[in-house]
Protein backbone atom coordinates (compact mmCIF):
# COMPACT_ATOMS: atom_id res chain seq x y z
CA UNK A 1 0.00 0.00 0.00
CA UNK A 2 1.11 3.76 -0.92
CA UNK A 3 1.50 5.62 2.19
CA UNK A 4 -1.11 8.46 2.38
CA UNK A 5 -2.18 11.31 5.42
CA UNK A 6 -5.29 10.00 7.56
CA UNK A 7 -7.52 12.82 8.26
CA UNK A 8 -10.81 12.10 10.79
CA UNK A 9 -13.61 14.81 9.15
CA UNK A 10 -14.95 16.95 12.12
CA UNK A 11 -18.09 17.65 9.84
CA UNK A 12 -18.95 16.59 6.91
CA UNK A 13 -19.20 20.27 5.40
CA UNK A 14 -15.09 20.06 5.62
CA UNK A 15 -15.12 16.36 4.53
CA UNK A 16 -16.66 17.72 1.08
CA UNK A 17 -14.59 20.49 0.92
CA UNK A 18 -11.34 18.46 1.76
CA UNK A 19 -12.15 16.03 -0.62
CA UNK A 20 -13.13 18.20 -3.27
CA UNK A 21 -10.17 20.43 -3.37
CA UNK A 22 -7.60 17.34 -4.25
CA UNK A 23 -8.31 14.60 -6.79
CA UNK A 24 -5.81 13.00 -4.77
CA UNK A 25 -7.99 12.40 -1.63
CA UNK A 26 -11.14 9.93 -0.81
CA UNK A 27 -13.59 9.08 1.72
CA UNK A 28 -12.85 5.77 4.12
CA UNK A 29 -15.93 4.78 5.48
CA UNK A 30 -16.63 0.75 6.02
CA UNK A 31 -13.15 0.50 3.98
CA UNK A 32 -14.03 -2.91 2.87
CA UNK A 33 -13.47 -2.07 -0.89
CA UNK A 34 -11.46 0.73 -0.33
CA UNK A 35 -8.51 -1.08 1.93
CA UNK A 36 -9.18 -3.90 -0.18
CA UNK A 37 -7.81 -1.95 -3.46
CA UNK A 38 -5.25 -0.06 -1.89
CA UNK A 39 -3.38 -3.38 -0.72
CA UNK A 40 -4.12 -4.65 -4.02
CA UNK A 41 -2.38 -1.69 -5.87
CA UNK A 42 -4.95 -0.75 -7.35
CA UNK A 43 -5.95 2.55 -5.79
CA UNK A 44 -3.43 5.17 -4.85
CA UNK A 45 -5.13 7.75 -2.06
CA UNK A 46 -2.74 10.34 -1.40
CA UNK A 47 -4.82 11.22 1.52
CA UNK A 48 -8.05 9.29 3.18
CA UNK A 49 -11.22 11.57 5.27
CA UNK A 50 -12.50 9.11 7.62
CA UNK A 51 -16.22 10.24 8.04
CA UNK A 52 -17.32 7.08 10.18
CA UNK A 53 -17.35 9.50 12.89
CA UNK A 54 -20.11 11.89 10.82
CA UNK A 55 -23.49 11.96 12.02
CA UNK A 56 -24.36 9.91 9.26
CA UNK A 57 -25.76 7.08 10.31
CA UNK A 58 -29.23 5.79 11.75
CA UNK A 59 -32.80 5.09 10.27
CA UNK A 60 -35.57 6.97 10.49
CA UNK A 61 -39.03 6.49 9.09
CA UNK A 62 -41.92 8.63 7.71
CA UNK A 63 -45.43 7.18 6.70
CA UNK A 64 -44.38 6.45 2.65
CA UNK A 65 -40.59 5.65 3.06
CA UNK A 66 -37.71 4.50 4.89
CA UNK A 67 -34.92 7.19 5.66
CA UNK A 68 -31.13 5.27 5.51
CA UNK A 69 -28.23 7.80 6.85
CA UNK A 70 -25.47 6.44 4.58
CA UNK A 71 -22.83 4.89 7.04
CA UNK A 72 -26.04 2.73 8.39
CA UNK A 73 -24.34 -0.88 8.18
CA UNK A 74 -25.97 -3.67 5.96
CA UNK A 75 -26.41 -5.35 9.64
CA UNK A 76 -28.49 -2.56 11.10
CA UNK A 77 -30.22 -2.21 8.47
CA UNK A 78 -31.47 -5.89 7.62
CA UNK A 79 -32.38 -5.57 11.51
CA UNK A 80 -34.36 -2.57 10.90
CA UNK A 81 -38.55 -3.99 11.82
CA UNK A 82 -39.69 -1.59 9.00
CA UNK A 83 -37.35 -3.06 6.37
CA UNK A 84 -38.31 -6.81 7.84
CA UNK A 85 -42.05 -6.18 7.74
CA UNK A 86 -42.78 -4.09 4.23
CA UNK A 87 -39.70 -4.61 2.27
CA UNK A 88 -38.65 -8.42 3.23
CA UNK A 89 -36.50 -8.44 -0.36
CA UNK A 90 -34.42 -6.07 0.99
CA UNK A 91 -33.40 -7.90 4.08
CA UNK A 92 -32.93 -11.02 2.05
CA UNK A 93 -30.72 -9.31 -0.40
CA UNK A 94 -28.56 -7.56 2.83
CA UNK A 95 -28.19 -11.13 4.49
CA UNK A 96 -27.54 -12.85 1.46
CA UNK A 97 -24.28 -10.27 0.58
CA UNK A 98 -20.89 -10.92 2.22
CA UNK A 99 -20.14 -12.17 5.80
CA UNK A 100 -21.79 -11.12 8.80
CA UNK A 101 -18.43 -9.48 9.98
CA UNK A 102 -18.50 -7.78 6.45
CA UNK A 103 -21.95 -6.35 7.25
CA UNK A 104 -20.96 -5.17 10.33
CA UNK A 105 -18.59 -3.04 8.96
CA UNK A 106 -19.84 -1.99 5.04
CA UNK A 107 -22.27 0.68 4.43
CA UNK A 108 -24.57 1.58 2.63
CA UNK A 109 -23.37 3.93 1.19
CA UNK A 110 -19.91 2.74 0.36
CA UNK A 111 -22.63 -0.72 -0.65
CA UNK A 112 -23.72 1.37 -3.33
CA UNK A 113 -20.00 2.98 -4.41
CA UNK A 114 -18.32 -0.55 -4.40
CA UNK A 115 -16.29 -1.51 -7.71
CA UNK A 116 -15.88 -4.23 -9.59
CA UNK A 117 -14.77 -7.75 -8.51
CA UNK A 118 -13.61 -7.99 -12.44
CA UNK A 119 -10.18 -9.72 -11.37
CA UNK A 120 -8.44 -7.82 -14.31
CA UNK A 121 -9.75 -4.46 -12.61
CA UNK A 122 -8.63 -5.76 -9.71
CA UNK A 123 -5.05 -6.89 -10.91
CA UNK A 124 -2.64 -4.12 -11.50
CA UNK A 125 -0.15 -6.41 -13.46
CA UNK A 126 -2.99 -6.87 -16.17
CA UNK A 127 -2.29 -3.70 -18.66
CA UNK A 128 -5.44 -4.02 -20.16
CA UNK A 129 -8.53 -2.70 -18.24
CA UNK A 130 -10.75 0.58 -19.08
CA UNK A 131 -11.92 1.08 -16.01
CA UNK A 132 -8.64 0.96 -14.10
CA UNK A 133 -6.59 2.64 -17.19
CA UNK A 134 -8.78 5.01 -19.83
CA UNK A 135 -7.60 3.15 -23.18
CA UNK A 136 -5.93 0.45 -22.37
CA UNK A 137 -8.51 -2.12 -23.45
CA UNK A 138 -10.30 -4.87 -21.78
CA UNK A 139 -8.50 -8.31 -20.50
CA UNK A 140 -11.81 -9.73 -19.58
CA UNK A 141 -13.81 -9.80 -22.85
CA UNK A 142 -11.31 -12.28 -24.05
CA UNK A 143 -10.12 -13.81 -20.78
CA UNK A 144 -12.38 -15.72 -17.95
CA UNK A 145 -15.52 -13.69 -17.65
CA UNK A 146 -18.03 -16.00 -15.87
CA UNK A 147 -18.62 -13.84 -13.26
CA UNK A 148 -19.33 -10.74 -15.62
CA UNK A 149 -22.21 -9.37 -17.10
CA UNK A 150 -24.39 -9.65 -19.96
CA UNK A 151 -26.40 -6.69 -20.03
CA UNK A 152 -25.01 -2.65 -19.76
CA UNK A 153 -22.22 -4.09 -21.52
CA UNK A 154 -19.81 -2.49 -24.18
CA UNK A 155 -17.09 -3.43 -26.25
CA UNK A 156 -14.84 -1.37 -23.60
CA UNK A 157 -15.93 -2.98 -20.60
CA UNK A 158 -18.18 -6.20 -19.01
CA UNK A 159 -17.28 -6.00 -15.27
CA UNK A 160 -20.78 -6.59 -13.34
CA UNK A 161 -21.79 -4.04 -10.56
CA UNK A 162 -21.75 -7.31 -7.91
CA UNK A 163 -23.83 -5.25 -4.50
CA UNK A 164 -27.26 -7.39 -3.71
CA UNK A 165 -28.74 -5.09 -2.15
CA UNK A 166 -28.92 -2.58 -5.08
CA UNK A 167 -30.80 -5.42 -6.81
CA UNK A 168 -34.24 -4.48 -4.66
CA UNK A 169 -33.16 -0.89 -3.75
CA UNK A 170 -33.46 -0.28 -7.77
CA UNK A 171 -36.53 -1.88 -8.50
CA UNK A 172 -37.71 0.61 -5.01
CA UNK A 173 -36.99 3.59 -6.90
CA UNK A 174 -34.51 4.46 -4.28
CA UNK A 175 -33.69 7.78 -4.15
CA UNK A 176 -29.57 8.82 -3.12
CA UNK A 177 -29.30 11.93 -1.44
CA UNK A 178 -25.55 13.76 -1.69
CA UNK A 179 -23.95 16.47 -0.85
CA UNK A 180 -21.26 18.40 -3.00
CA UNK A 181 -19.76 22.05 -2.29
CA UNK A 182 -22.45 23.52 -4.22
CA UNK A 183 -24.99 22.09 -1.60
CA UNK A 184 -27.35 18.23 -1.65
CA UNK A 185 -28.89 17.27 -4.54
CA UNK A 186 -31.23 13.63 -5.24
CA UNK A 187 -30.57 11.37 -7.83
CA UNK A 188 -33.36 8.17 -7.85
CA UNK A 189 -30.91 5.18 -8.08
CA UNK A 190 -32.14 4.24 -11.77
CA UNK A 191 -30.38 7.28 -12.57
CA UNK A 192 -27.15 7.06 -10.69
CA UNK A 193 -25.88 4.55 -11.95
CA UNK A 194 -23.87 4.93 -15.53
CA UNK A 195 -23.47 2.77 -18.14
CA UNK A 196 -19.90 1.46 -18.82
CA UNK A 197 -20.03 3.06 -22.82
CA UNK A 198 -16.50 4.29 -23.71
CA UNK A 199 -15.76 5.68 -20.12
CA UNK A 200 -15.83 2.74 -18.02
CA UNK A 201 -14.05 4.50 -15.13
CA UNK A 202 -17.11 6.52 -14.88
CA UNK A 203 -19.19 4.45 -12.89
CA UNK A 204 -22.08 7.21 -11.39
CA UNK A 205 -23.02 10.62 -11.16
CA UNK A 206 -20.96 11.86 -8.48
CA UNK A 207 -18.52 14.41 -9.00
CA UNK A 208 -15.13 14.04 -6.98
CA UNK A 209 -16.02 15.35 -3.83
CA UNK A 210 -19.79 15.20 -3.56
CA UNK A 211 -20.71 12.78 -0.93
CA UNK A 212 -23.61 10.29 -0.33
CA UNK A 213 -25.54 11.18 2.75
CA UNK A 214 -28.29 8.95 3.08
CA UNK A 215 -30.59 6.83 0.54
CA UNK A 216 -34.20 6.93 1.24
CA UNK A 217 -36.20 3.50 0.35
CA UNK A 218 -39.50 4.26 -0.80
CA UNK A 219 -42.16 2.09 0.96
CA UNK A 220 -44.61 -0.07 -1.17
CA UNK A 221 -48.66 -0.53 -0.47
CA UNK A 222 -48.83 -2.99 2.68
CA UNK A 223 -50.07 -5.62 0.22
CA UNK A 224 -46.87 -6.17 -1.65
CA UNK A 225 -45.56 -9.12 -1.25
CA UNK A 226 -41.79 -9.35 -2.16
CA UNK A 227 -38.20 -12.20 -2.12
CA UNK A 228 -34.71 -12.03 -3.19
CA UNK A 229 -33.46 -15.29 -5.06
CA UNK A 230 -29.35 -15.56 -5.10
CA UNK A 231 -27.80 -18.62 -7.18
CA UNK A 232 -23.82 -19.01 -6.88
CA UNK A 233 -21.50 -21.47 -6.96
CA UNK A 234 -21.33 -22.29 -3.16
CA UNK A 235 -24.12 -21.97 -0.94
CA UNK A 236 -23.09 -18.64 1.34
CA UNK A 237 -20.71 -15.91 1.37
CA UNK A 238 -20.06 -15.72 -3.02
CA UNK A 239 -20.95 -13.58 -5.36
CA UNK A 240 -23.89 -13.83 -7.29
CA UNK A 241 -24.08 -15.60 -10.95
CA UNK A 242 -27.90 -14.49 -11.03
CA UNK A 243 -29.98 -12.68 -8.58
CA UNK A 244 -33.23 -11.68 -8.52
CA UNK A 245 -35.51 -9.43 -6.43
CA UNK A 246 -39.37 -9.51 -7.10
CA UNK A 247 -41.77 -7.23 -5.50
CA UNK A 248 -45.70 -7.78 -6.36
CA UNK A 249 -49.05 -5.95 -6.10
CA UNK A 250 -51.72 -8.79 -6.20
CA UNK A 251 -55.27 -8.39 -6.89
CA UNK A 252 -57.67 -11.47 -7.51
CA UNK A 253 -55.06 -13.15 -9.33
CA UNK A 254 -53.55 -10.00 -11.60
CA UNK A 255 -50.71 -8.28 -11.13
CA UNK A 256 -51.44 -4.42 -10.41
CA UNK A 257 -47.87 -3.29 -9.55
CA UNK A 258 -44.18 -5.15 -10.08
CA UNK A 259 -41.14 -4.29 -9.17
CA UNK A 260 -38.57 -6.45 -10.59
CA UNK A 261 -34.37 -5.91 -10.01
CA UNK A 262 -31.99 -8.70 -11.39
CA UNK A 263 -28.43 -9.02 -9.73
CA UNK A 264 -25.22 -11.19 -11.45
CA UNK A 265 -25.78 -9.95 -15.31
CA UNK A 266 -25.94 -6.22 -15.19
CA UNK A 267 -23.05 -3.42 -15.15
CA UNK A 268 -25.22 -1.72 -13.30
CA UNK A 269 -27.88 -2.53 -10.88
CA UNK A 270 -30.38 -4.13 -13.17
CA UNK A 271 -34.16 -2.84 -13.12
CA UNK A 272 -35.88 -5.24 -15.77
CA UNK A 273 -38.65 -2.32 -17.16
CA UNK A 274 -39.77 -4.48 -20.30
CA UNK A 275 -40.28 -7.20 -17.51
CA UNK A 276 -42.59 -5.20 -15.36
CA UNK A 277 -44.30 -3.79 -18.40
CA UNK A 278 -45.50 -7.60 -19.20
CA UNK A 279 -46.20 -7.82 -15.47
CA UNK A 280 -48.65 -5.31 -15.41
CA UNK A 281 -52.30 -6.04 -15.48
CA UNK A 282 -51.70 -9.64 -16.67
CA UNK A 283 -52.68 -12.45 -14.45
CA UNK A 284 -50.07 -13.99 -12.50
CA UNK A 285 -49.33 -17.60 -13.84
CA UNK A 286 -46.43 -19.38 -15.67
CA UNK A 287 -47.16 -17.58 -18.96
CA UNK A 288 -46.84 -14.67 -17.63
CA UNK A 289 -43.61 -15.02 -15.95
CA UNK A 290 -41.99 -16.67 -18.96
CA UNK A 291 -43.02 -13.66 -21.19
CA UNK A 292 -41.73 -11.42 -18.16
CA UNK A 293 -38.24 -13.20 -17.65
CA UNK A 294 -37.63 -13.53 -21.87
CA UNK A 295 -38.40 -9.85 -22.06
CA UNK A 296 -35.81 -9.47 -19.29
CA UNK A 297 -33.34 -10.88 -21.10
CA UNK A 298 -33.78 -9.88 -24.55
CA UNK A 299 -30.89 -6.93 -24.66
CA UNK A 300 -28.33 -9.52 -23.13
CA UNK A 301 -24.85 -9.51 -24.99
CA UNK A 302 -23.41 -13.00 -23.99
CA UNK A 303 -19.96 -13.52 -24.39
CA UNK A 304 -18.85 -17.21 -24.67
CA UNK A 305 -18.02 -17.57 -20.61
CA UNK A 306 -21.64 -15.71 -19.70
CA UNK A 307 -23.48 -17.41 -22.13
CA UNK A 308 -25.38 -19.59 -18.97
CA UNK A 309 -26.62 -16.75 -17.56
CA UNK A 310 -29.23 -16.04 -20.01
CA UNK A 311 -31.42 -19.11 -19.14
CA UNK A 312 -30.31 -19.17 -15.59
CA UNK A 313 -31.48 -15.45 -14.69
CA UNK A 314 -34.72 -16.27 -16.68
CA UNK A 315 -35.08 -19.44 -14.56
CA UNK A 316 -34.35 -17.29 -10.96
CA UNK A 317 -36.62 -14.55 -12.19
CA UNK A 318 -39.80 -17.18 -12.91
CA UNK A 319 -38.66 -19.09 -9.19
CA UNK A 320 -38.68 -15.82 -7.87
CA UNK A 321 -41.91 -14.55 -9.34
CA UNK A 322 -43.53 -18.06 -8.32
CA UNK A 323 -42.49 -17.67 -5.31
CA UNK A 324 -43.62 -14.06 -4.77
CA UNK A 325 -47.76 -15.01 -6.48
CA UNK A 326 -47.79 -17.77 -4.32
CA UNK A 327 -48.17 -19.82 -7.81
CA UNK A 328 -45.44 -22.57 -6.52
CA UNK A 329 -47.91 -23.95 -4.41
CA UNK B 1 2.87 13.93 8.05
CA UNK B 2 2.06 10.02 7.22
CA UNK B 3 1.55 8.94 11.23
CA UNK B 4 -0.97 8.70 12.96
CA UNK B 5 -1.51 8.94 17.19
CA UNK B 6 -3.88 6.45 18.09
CA UNK B 7 -5.34 4.88 21.77
CA UNK B 8 -5.73 1.70 21.18
CA UNK B 9 -8.83 0.09 23.79
CA UNK B 10 -7.99 -3.31 23.68
CA UNK B 11 -8.94 -5.97 26.19
CA UNK B 12 -10.23 -3.34 28.57
CA UNK B 13 -6.74 -1.66 28.45
CA UNK B 14 -5.80 1.66 27.22
CA UNK B 15 -2.52 1.44 24.23
CA UNK B 16 -1.20 4.53 23.42
CA UNK B 17 0.41 3.73 19.72
CA UNK B 18 2.16 6.20 16.94
CA UNK B 19 1.54 4.22 13.88
CA UNK B 20 2.04 4.55 9.99
CA UNK B 21 -1.35 5.88 8.65
CA UNK B 22 -1.41 2.28 6.90
CA UNK B 23 -1.14 -0.21 9.73
CA UNK B 24 -4.44 -2.19 9.48
CA UNK B 25 -6.18 -3.00 12.91
CA UNK B 26 -4.80 -6.84 12.24
CA UNK B 27 -1.63 -5.35 12.20
CA UNK B 28 -1.96 -2.62 15.28
CA UNK B 29 -2.91 -5.71 17.39
CA UNK B 30 0.15 -8.25 16.24
CA UNK B 31 3.02 -7.04 15.94
CA UNK B 32 2.51 -3.27 18.11
CA UNK B 33 0.45 -4.86 20.97
CA UNK B 34 2.18 -8.36 20.68
CA UNK B 35 -1.51 -10.13 20.70
CA UNK B 36 -0.70 -12.76 18.11
CA UNK B 37 -4.36 -14.78 18.40
CA UNK B 38 -5.74 -12.57 15.53
CA UNK B 39 -4.19 -14.10 12.73
CA UNK B 40 -3.61 -13.15 8.99
CA UNK B 41 -4.97 -15.68 6.76
CA UNK B 42 -5.76 -13.65 3.41
CA UNK B 43 -5.46 -9.80 4.20
CA UNK B 44 -8.29 -9.11 2.48
CA UNK B 45 -11.70 -10.08 4.34
CA UNK B 46 -12.51 -13.39 2.81
CA UNK B 47 -11.21 -15.50 5.31
CA UNK B 48 -12.46 -14.42 8.77
CA UNK B 49 -8.85 -15.73 10.41
CA UNK B 50 -8.68 -12.60 11.83
CA UNK B 51 -12.45 -11.71 13.28
CA UNK B 52 -12.25 -9.11 16.43
CA UNK B 53 -15.17 -7.36 18.31
CA UNK B 54 -15.65 -4.29 18.04
CA UNK B 55 -17.92 -2.62 20.73
CA UNK B 56 -19.49 -6.27 21.27
CA UNK B 57 -19.77 -6.77 17.23
CA UNK B 58 -17.42 -9.17 14.95
CA UNK B 59 -15.45 -7.27 12.34
CA UNK B 60 -12.43 -8.47 10.07
CA UNK B 61 -9.41 -6.73 11.77
CA UNK B 62 -7.46 -6.99 8.38
CA UNK B 63 -10.42 -4.21 6.56
CA UNK B 64 -9.72 -1.50 9.27
CA UNK B 65 -7.09 0.99 10.22
CA UNK B 66 -6.34 1.17 12.93
CA UNK B 67 -6.98 4.67 13.39
CA UNK B 68 -10.36 4.17 12.67
CA UNK B 69 -11.00 1.93 15.75
CA UNK B 70 -9.47 4.72 18.17
CA UNK B 71 -11.91 5.00 21.33
CA UNK B 72 -13.50 1.99 20.28
CA UNK B 73 -13.72 -1.18 22.49
CA UNK B 74 -12.13 -4.06 20.92
CA UNK B 75 -11.90 -7.80 22.20
CA UNK B 76 -9.44 -10.09 20.61
CA UNK B 77 -9.48 -13.65 21.39
CA UNK B 78 -6.96 -12.93 24.34
CA UNK B 79 -9.67 -11.11 25.87
CA UNK B 80 -12.22 -13.97 26.35
CA UNK B 81 -10.77 -15.63 29.15
CA UNK B 82 -11.74 -14.54 32.81
CA UNK B 83 -9.39 -15.02 35.70
CA UNK B 84 -7.73 -17.53 33.66
CA UNK B 85 -10.56 -19.58 33.16
CA UNK B 86 -11.52 -20.35 29.21
CA UNK B 87 -14.43 -18.90 28.06
CA UNK B 88 -17.13 -21.62 27.49
CA UNK B 89 -16.46 -21.29 23.85
CA UNK B 90 -13.05 -21.79 24.35
CA UNK B 91 -13.88 -24.91 26.07
CA UNK B 92 -16.36 -26.16 23.67
CA UNK B 93 -14.00 -25.92 20.85
CA UNK B 94 -11.10 -28.25 23.29
CA UNK B 95 -14.09 -30.44 24.17
CA UNK B 96 -15.19 -31.08 20.88
CA UNK B 97 -11.78 -31.19 19.02
CA UNK B 98 -13.08 -28.25 16.48
CA UNK B 99 -10.07 -27.43 14.65
CA UNK B 100 -7.15 -29.16 13.05
CA UNK B 101 -4.31 -26.96 12.50
CA UNK B 102 -5.77 -24.28 14.49
CA UNK B 103 -4.75 -21.44 12.34
CA UNK B 104 -8.58 -20.54 12.02
CA UNK B 105 -9.76 -21.59 15.17
CA UNK B 106 -9.47 -17.83 16.98
CA UNK B 107 -11.29 -16.44 14.57
CA UNK B 108 -13.76 -19.18 14.65
CA UNK B 109 -14.50 -18.78 18.28
CA UNK B 110 -14.68 -14.86 18.26
CA UNK B 111 -17.46 -14.74 15.52
CA UNK B 112 -19.04 -18.33 17.35
CA UNK B 113 -18.95 -15.86 20.36
CA UNK B 114 -21.03 -13.28 18.57
CA UNK B 115 -23.22 -15.48 17.04
CA UNK B 116 -24.52 -16.69 19.42
CA UNK B 117 -25.04 -13.20 20.89
CA UNK B 118 -26.70 -12.46 17.96
CA UNK B 119 -29.02 -15.00 18.33
CA UNK B 120 -28.31 -16.82 15.22
CA UNK B 121 -27.21 -19.78 16.57
CA UNK B 122 -31.26 -21.86 16.37
CA UNK B 123 -30.11 -24.85 14.29
CA UNK B 124 -27.22 -26.43 12.24
CA UNK B 125 -28.32 -24.52 8.83
CA UNK B 126 -28.27 -21.05 10.47
CA UNK B 127 -24.80 -22.07 12.25
CA UNK B 128 -23.61 -22.99 8.64
CA UNK B 129 -24.83 -19.50 7.03
CA UNK B 130 -23.73 -16.94 9.68
CA UNK B 131 -20.41 -18.59 10.38
CA UNK B 132 -19.77 -18.42 6.56
CA UNK B 133 -17.28 -15.69 6.82
CA UNK B 134 -14.89 -18.29 8.73
CA UNK B 135 -12.36 -20.47 6.53
CA UNK B 136 -11.61 -23.80 8.00
CA UNK B 137 -9.17 -25.32 5.48
CA UNK B 138 -8.63 -28.24 7.31
CA UNK B 139 -12.39 -28.86 7.41
CA UNK B 140 -13.34 -28.84 11.02
CA UNK B 141 -16.44 -27.87 10.39
CA UNK B 142 -18.86 -30.36 12.04
CA UNK B 143 -16.67 -30.06 14.98
CA UNK B 144 -17.22 -26.50 14.96
CA UNK B 145 -21.28 -26.52 15.01
CA UNK B 146 -20.80 -29.58 17.47
CA UNK B 147 -19.14 -26.92 20.27
CA UNK B 148 -21.16 -24.11 19.12
CA UNK B 149 -24.23 -26.20 19.71
CA UNK B 150 -23.17 -27.16 23.02
CA UNK B 151 -22.65 -23.52 24.02
CA UNK B 152 -26.01 -22.74 22.81
CA UNK B 153 -27.60 -26.06 24.98
CA UNK B 154 -25.36 -24.82 28.05
CA UNK B 155 -27.11 -21.36 28.10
Amino acid sequence: MDPFEYLRAADSDQAVAVVTEDPGTSYLAGGTTQLDLMKDGVLHPRRLVDITRLPLGGITHTESAVHVGALTTMEELAADPVVTERLPFVREALLLGASTQLRNMATIGGNLLQRARCRYFRDPTVPACNKRSPGSGCAAITGVHRMHAILGTSDHCIALHASDVAVPLTALDAVVHIQGVNGPRAVPLTRFYLPPGDTPHIENVLQHGELITAVEIPLLPRQARSHYIKVRDRVSYEFALVSAGVALVQEDGVIREARVGLGGVGTVPWRAWDAEDVLRDAPANAETFLAAARAALVGARPLPGTAFKIELAQRTLIRTLETVSGAEQ
Amino acid sequence: MDHVDVTLNVNDTEHHLRLDARVTLLDALRDHLGLTGSKKGCDQGACGACTVMVDGKRVVACLGLAAQYEGRRITTVEGLATNGELHRMQAAFARHDAFQCGYCTPGQIMSAVCLIAEGRAHSDEDIREFMSGNICRCGAYPNIRAAIRDVVAEA
